[in-house]
């Protein structure tokens, strides 16, 4: 049997396809994960009628701030699934142990949580939105604010997930570690769709969100393997 | 002075205070066997985790090849398995998925061999079951399958006689001839003795 490896492949499209249709398989048998941050985002928006005031007009104020923090603090809840059940089985150490690049993997990772966390939240947004009497000219700047900023805090989470996922009691510190670095997102996208409900431009804030977005996506993945390799490496 | 493949110079590793090991100096050539002993909680695992890469709290140096494995991460990685101390596979995926992944991550297809192999370790008609639904032997079967399915110069094997049965044992044991008659080295820790491997030198810690 020959035993070196003249015949590996490096495909970069080869290992993201793999991580990431890995990471919606195992997620697709555990339903549960899945819907939990959609359940905490419908919760949260439906109490908070109920709680302050149910009348047309306050709620259709409030209702660019609350859905967002909503949407927020979903996306925290879910941080959890990123990487603590791949560190606790092993296989972690064996994606950062892959001769692959492992930027790509993290990658596609992140992606794998956005599509499961993300892109669920912006799909189910306009229901909520229309629960809130948000106006309806306001939703494309909530579809869109949720679509560009929901990414940018999977990666933002992911670099504090991947931080404190040696540690035991992680979630205070996760949480301490990522909201600071979440208000900028939460900030200008809020901003866009209150913009929008009055009739302002938003194509400042939205560029702004994208810029965010770009940064992320080229720097995060550094940032994340760079604090994988800390947290196992202790 | 020829490389040898794999070295470790002057390790010294501490943890909670407590010196694990220090001066360690560890030389593995091509077709050898190192058994690493202690007793529970002398740093075999720290060890293993240094040796991989993947620990980085320690002084000293591990060479592949002659070169740092810091610097030679990937020549190592592409010619390494290590077989860590959890199972190391997904369980809500089939033994053939978590086969599949790694494969991926080595940067291989998997060819038909995939079925033998299965057959091979002793899963024989749960290909297609979760892997939570198997036994912890079961699910180390599955990770083990590995090391026939994607060959490497040299593996790094963590207890892998846990939750093993006889004839497992044997046949791992056959495994790891087979590797050193092939020219491969292994690193293990165990309590065994490997009898029926060949050229086993063993290091104790602590």
């Amino acid at each position: 049997m020959e035993l070196s490896n003249n015949n590996t492949q490096f495909s970069l499209y080869g290992i993201f396809k793999t991580v990431l249709v890995r990471d919606l398989v195992v997620a697709f048998r555990h339903p549960s994960d899945l819907v939990n941050p959609l359940i905490f985002f419908m919760i949260v928006v439906t109490l908070f009628p109920l709680a302050v005031s149910p009348e047309k007009q306050f709620l259709a104020q409030a209702a660019p701030g609350v859905l967002w923090v909503a949407a927020l603090l979903a996306t925290l809840l879910s941080l959890d699934m990123l990487f603590q059940s791949d560190f606790q089985d092993g296989t972690l150490e064996q994606l950062l142990l892959s001769p692959q690049p492992l930027y790509i993997g993290i990658l596609a990772k992140v992606m794998g949580h956005w599509l499961l966390s993300g892109l669920p939240l912006t799909l189910l947004s306009p229901l909520l939105a229309f629960m809130m009497f948000l106006p309806s000219e306001a939703l494309p700047a909530l579809m869109i604010t949720l679509l560009l900023g929901t990414p940018v805090l999977s990666f933002i989470g992911a670099v504090g997930s991947a931080l404190t996922v040696g540690l035991r009691k992680s979630g205070l510190l996760l949480s301490l570690l990522v909201l600071p670095l979440y208000i900028p997102v939460l900030i200008f996208s809020a901003g866009a769709v209150q913009a929008a409900t009055i009739g302002l431009p938003i194509i400042g804030h939205v560029a702004l969100l994208g810029a965010m977005l770009a940064l992320a996506l080229v720097l995060a993945p550094l940032a994340i393997s760079a604090g994988l390799r800390i947290s196992l490496g202790s | 002075m020829a490389d040898h493949l794999l070295q470790a110079v002057k390790l010294f590793c501490e943890r909670e205070r407590r010196v694990l090991f220090r001066d360690l100096d560890i030389t593995l050539d091509a077709g050898e066997v190192v058994q690493i002993e202690g007793a529970n909680g002398s740093g075999k695992t720290t060890l293993l985790r240094v040796l991989t890469g993947i620990s980085d709290a320690y002084d000293g140096e591990v060479l592949w090849q002659g070169q740092s494995i810091k610097k030679a991460r990937i020549e190592y990685q592409l010619n390494m398995h290590y077989l860590g101390h959890a199972a190391g596979i997904k369980s809500a995926l089939t033994a053939e998925e978590n086969l599949r992944w790694y494969a991926a991550l080595a940067g291989r297809k998997l060819d038909d061999r995939l079925w033998e192999v299965l057959a091979e370790v002793g899963l024989k008609g749960y290909e297609d079951v979760p892997c939570y639904t198997l036994s912890a032997g079961q699910q180390r079967r599955v990770n083990l399958a590995r090391l026939y399915l994607l060959p490497a110069k040299l593996w790094v094997l963590d207890e892998p006689f846990t939750a093993i049965d006889k004839s497992g044992v044997a046949a791992i044991e056959q495994l790891m001839s087979q590797q050193v008659k092939n020219g491969g080295s292994v690193i293990v820790t165990t309590h065994q003795d490997l009898s029926s491997v060949a050229n086993v030198r063993k290091v104790s810690l602590g």
